[in-house]
């Protein structure tokens, strides 16, 4: 499933399309430390994170993450966005909570 | 495919550019058809060395050399040096100041994780004068 159709299937918020609608989710990572997503998400995953800063944005490109998910309300600040947006990185958001959140995502998305 | 060499100044100040050369580098490793799996290899190692000059070290100087064989990264800072390498690249042994670790930094694993994915990785430190690291991933 792309991540814009997981965005519609779970009334997800669309804060930066990206390459949303072409990449495929194979996984899903939740983690907040930044080396630690670093080392251990895969390419491809759906990486759920409250940290919604440029260098979270950068973490994303360079780990080939699928698209950035903030839980628990998080927004991008003003920099993040517009990194997000130069850059091709699809960032969703949601009021969940990370658990939820997760569970839902891998209900919905079979993962 | 011949021998490419890039060139990156990093700012030390400047949080909102840290990860750009890593960036600009993967880009480039794409053009050049490199397998994905060696991008994200060197993608990983290049940006946690990066963000560790800019952290730790006030900045510095990246040369990476692409060839055919293999991706070759050498990044120099003129920051205080480590005290204890073996320390240092210990899992989770970290000295990020608090307002770093509010952004997402400190965990302590931007070495071991340029380790594990390098083939070779030499770090040079003199305490007071800098840090070399150099690393390289084969093709
Ligand atoms: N270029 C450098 N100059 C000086 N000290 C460094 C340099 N790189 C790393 N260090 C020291 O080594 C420690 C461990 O580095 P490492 O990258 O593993 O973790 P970190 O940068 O503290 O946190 P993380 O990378 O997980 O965000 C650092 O906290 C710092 O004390
Ligand atoms: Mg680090």
């Amino acid at each position: 499933m792309s991540p814009l159709e997981l965005a519609q299937k779970l009334n997800l918020s669309i804060l930066n399309e990206g390459e949303g609608a072409d990449r495929e989710l194979k996984g899903i990572y939740c983690c907040d430390l930044l080396s630690i997503v670093m080392g251990r998400a895969k390419a491809d995953d759906a990486w759920i994170t409250v940290m919604g800063n440029l260098n979270s944005i950068a973490v994303a490109v360079l780990a080939d993450t699928g698209c950035i998910i903030l839980s628990e309300g998080m927004q991008l600040d003003a920099e993040a966005a517009s990194k997000a947006s130069a850059q091709g990185v699809c960032v969703l958001s949601s009021d969940l909570p990370t658990f939820e959140l997760s569970r839902k995502i891998a209900e919905a998305a079979g993962l | 495919m011949s021998i490419l060499k890039l060139h990156y100044e990093i700012d030390g100040e400047d949080f909102t550019r840290a990860g750009e050369a890593s960036a600009s580098v993967k880009k480039r490793l794409r053009q050049l058809g490199v397998k994905p799996d060696a991008t994200r290899k060197v993608s990983i190692a290049l940006y946690e060395g990066e963000i560790n000059m800019v952290i730790h070290a006030h900045g510095g100087d990246i040369d990476v050399e692409i060839s055919p064989e293999a991706v070759r990264m050498v990044l120099a800072d003129r920051g205080p040096g480590i005290e204890n390498i073996d320390q240092a690249m210990k899992e989770g042994w970290s000295t990020a100041p608090d307002e770093v670790r509010s952004l997402g930094f400190g965990a302590g694993m931007g070495l071991p994780n340029m380790k594990k994915n390098s083939d070779e990785m030499q770090i040079e430190t003199v305490l007071g004068k800098g840090t070399t690291v150099t690393m390289a991933v084969y093709l």
